[in-house]
């Protein structure tokens, strides 16, 4: 009797278990009780949840918005493409266009303030990647994804896209900058 | 007995001789699409090493494109169509199913493989194999992938008939062999990653025509890993059916409990392929209920179905070897395993490799939070080139190797080489994997042409310099996988066309299968009534590392921006 033939016995669910499995059953199935407490547990202990607040927009909606706010809070122009530097008062809100192929405009933060950032796309799918920080954060067209960040460490961070959005992907580029 | 049948002189199994032509076509076919795959993930490997960075960046999009594809989809499915033949015609030794449709199976599937390799080589379809909408490409390549996945959809059915077939044929009694059962699984879980693929893949295919005014990117995103999730999910379970397969062949193992294995394998029935979620853990639109009971309800118990087969795997290989006389200390019976013999070896780097590397890495990001730290980063990549390729398809390869002489009757070429191959393809595809998620760690994109940004003409970023250290080891680690993925190549359609024909009755020179130890053998074997005390061990040892590497990605996470 192996694997490649009919079990020994036909009804082979009454044949005993061996001391080892209902070891390591028993292991493997606390350690899934744990990992599935740690989720919701981080949701009321951490600081690191996203909260998946989601509004239907378009990218007409999205881009008015930004202008606007593009409008009110910019406080000079950077860099070879001269793009907007907005400065947002803390707790404010921010908005953010990821577009073909780059994301706009310039945000400037203040260190340990709470910003709620709002992400849409103007065309395709693109991944809001900000870096040394590490968040990754998936960005779609028609919704509008509310996520509240407090940065912790001053310094300039770089928004690149990781989700491929075509030829140019790899251009796709934006910046925020953290000030104490 | 038929004349279509023949008894294989080296196992005494039925063969019947029109399954075995399936199983001979779909194997070379997916031994083609492993090449062509493996030729664009050289391209890719060598375009991502920052010092060679080898192709221009549409060559780039569109080699990852055909990488994913013809390795990825085309050489697991078309091995695992031959696997549900084996498993079913071979094992139960009966005839199969209306060969005639198996035929139109397979020919669907050329046709979309063709006509898919076709449309991507042309430029119009660079567009990964995600495709995700509203990102476009030419109608013909989702055509191509209805008629792929129509032809295997056939496939299954023909498997689903040969199993009646052999129930009212009487061809065996009471139960299905456990690799027949895992078949089953596979089979199942194929048919609903099929029916998944066809609700987002015609109407996207409709868009693309014209007749559709717009595909929604959230609505996309979720069906399609319904379908790609669960297709990962065909794999594991046709993965781990080869792992008990070549238990049996190698060393006459039986398994250590029928009804754990089972029950093993119909967790993921229940749970794994509904599991799809831990792909839109950074998405908005999904709720961070949902997020966590999809993966926590629908996946750990479905990780658990996994972690009880890494344990029931070697389990019965350790036991089948004590029986066997290798019963002193912890780990005799593995040391004297034929590690020489490529089927063994690479059906073992395979189970070490997918859980310790695939596992853990895989459990680790799937959680809501975790996943914030490595979605879409080179992280992701590093984790699925330790399942899909250490696992899946480096335990095909073992298994193929058995298949040379039991099916197609020819004698294996180059065996010295052989034995060595997975040892080569194995450490190579591990370096990759280790040195991909280190990269991905540190915030390196995954799909990226260039990461330092040089011609953005405007904003660049500098990645750590640890990340250019890694990507040049991961550049070397290409080389060697991609020198083993070649070597099986070599020896497999060699061996086809030039190996040595066995005659009808002739058997095989090299080690083809080993007696079953008896029941009597299995008195007393082990430790302190643990029957299978090395396994474990090293159970508890995968357990460590496991939960270890597991809170120190939470303690990385708590020290990034606060998010809420
Ligand atoms: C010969 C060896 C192989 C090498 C050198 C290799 C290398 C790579 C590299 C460097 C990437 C690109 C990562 C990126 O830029 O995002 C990649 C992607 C990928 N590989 Fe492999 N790989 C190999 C074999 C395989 C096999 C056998 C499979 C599946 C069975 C596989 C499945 C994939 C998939 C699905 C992707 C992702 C494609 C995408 O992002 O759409 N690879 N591979
Ligand atoms: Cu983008
Ligand atoms: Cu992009």
């Amino acid at each position: 009797m192996t694997s490649l033939s009919p079990p020994k016995d036909r009804i082979w669910w009454n044949e005993p278990i061996e001391r080892s499995e209902l070891i390591w059953i028993t292991i493997v199935f606390l350690w899934g009780l744990v990992m599935t407490f740690m989720m919701p547990f981080w949701h009321v202990v951490g600081n690191q949840n996203l909260s998946t607040e989601t509004y239907r927009t378009t990218p007409e909606r999205f881009m008015q918005k930004t202008q606007a706010f593009v409008d009110e809070y910019t406080v000079r122009n950077e860099g070879p493409r001269q793009y907007p530097v907005v400065k947002p008062p803390p707790g404010g809100d921010v908005y953010m266009v990821a577009r073909l192929w780059d994301f706009w405009p310039i945000i400037e933060l203040t260190k340990g303030e709470t910003y709620r950032f709002h992400l849409s796309s103007l065309d395709w799918q693109h991944g809001f990647s900000l870096q040394p920080a590490n968040i990754n954060i998936q960005v779609l067209p028609k919704y509008e994804h509310v996520v509240s960040f407090t940065p912790n460490k001053s310094g300039e961070y770089s928004v690149i896209c990781n989700e491929y959005c075509g030829i140019g992907h790899h251009l796709m580029i934006g910046k925020i900058i953290v000030v104490e | 007995m038929s004349q279509q049948f023949r008894i294989c002189p080296d196992t005494g199994l039925k063969l019947y001789q029109p399954a075995e032509t399936m199983i001979k076509v779909h194997a070379v076919a997916a031994v083609v699409c492993l090449l062509v795959g493996g030729i664009y993930g050289l391209l890719v490997g060598l375009t991502r090493w920052p010092a060679v960075h080898l192709l221009p960046a549409d060559w780039f999009y569109l080699a990852l494109t055909g990488h994913g594809l013809n390795v990825l989809i085309f050489w697991c499915i078309f091995f695992e169509i031959a696997l549900l033949y084996f498993a079913s015609s071979v094992l139960l030794g009966c005839r199969l199913a209306v060969p005639r449709f198996a035929w139109v199976g397979f020919a669907l599937m050329v046709i979309g493989v063709l006509m898919n390799n076709y449309i991507v080589m042309s430029g119009e379809a660079s567009v990964m194999m995600t495709s995700y909408a509203p990102m476009e490409a030419h109608p013909l390549f989702y055509l191509s992938l209805i008629l792929f996945a129509v032809g295997a959809l056939v496939g299954c059915f023909v498997f689903f008939g040969t199993l009646v077939i052999a129930k009212e044929e009487k061809t065996y009694e009471g139960s299905v062999p456990l690799v027949t059962f895992g078949a089953i699984t596979a089979a199942i879980i194929a048919v609903f990653t099929i029916i998944s693929g066809a609700i987002i893949l015609i109407p996207t295919l409709l868009w693309s025509l014209g007749f559709l005014a717009e595909i929604d990117a959230l609505m996309y995103r979720l069906i399609w890993w319904a379908f790609g999730h669960s297709s990962q999910q065909i794999n594991v379970a046709a993965h781990i059916t080869v792992w008990y397969a070549i238990a049996s062949i190698v060393f006459g193992a039986k398994p250590m409990s029928e009804k754990v294995s089972r029950m093993a394998f119909f967790m993921y029935i229940l749970f794994l392929q509904l599991a799809s979620v831990h792909h839109l853990l950074v998405d908005p639109g999904v709720s961070s209920e949902f997020k966590m009971f999809n993966t926590s309800y629908a996946m750990y118990l479905a990780v658990m179905a996994s972690m009880v087969h890494g344990l029931t795997v070697p389990g019965s290989i350790e036991s089948a070897q004590r029986a066997k006389g290798f019963n002193s200390g912890l780990f005799e019976w593995l040391r004297r395993a034929p590690w020489g013999n490529p089927t063994f070896s690479g059906m073992f780097i395979s189970l070490v490799g997918f859980g310790f590397l695939g596992g853990i890495s895989g459990v680790t990001m799937g959680v809501e939070q975790i996943n914030i730290l490595v979605h879409n980063t080179l992280y992701v990549p590093g984790h699925f080139h330790a399942t899909v390729v250490i696992g899946t398809t480096l335990a095909f390869m073992a298994l193929t190797y058995w298949l040379v002489p039991v099916i197609f009757r020819r004698e294996l070429i180059w065996k010295r080489l052989a034995s060595w191959q997975p040892y080569l393809f194995g450490l190579g595809m591990a370096g990759v994997s280790v040195f991909l998620m280190g990269a991905g760690t540190l915030g390196v994109p995954r799909r990226h042409w260039d990461i330092t940004f040089s011609t953005t003409g405007g904003i660049v970023h500098e990645f750590p310099a640890a990340a250019n250290t890694l990507l040049a080891l991961s550049g070397l680690s290409v080389l060697l996988a991609v020198l083993g993925g070649a070597i099986f190549c070599l020896i497999i359609v060699g061996s086809l066309l030039f190996g040595r024909k066995l005659g009808v009755d002739e058997k095989s020179s090299t080690f083809i299968i080993a007696s079953p130890p008896s029941d009597a053998d299995y008195e007393g074997i082990g430790k302190g009534g643990i029957a299978v005390p090395g396994t474990l061990v090293m159970a508890i040892v995968f357990f460590v590392a496991f939960a270890v590497y597991y809170f120190i990605n939470w303690k990385y996470l708590a020290q990034t921006w606060g998010i809420s």
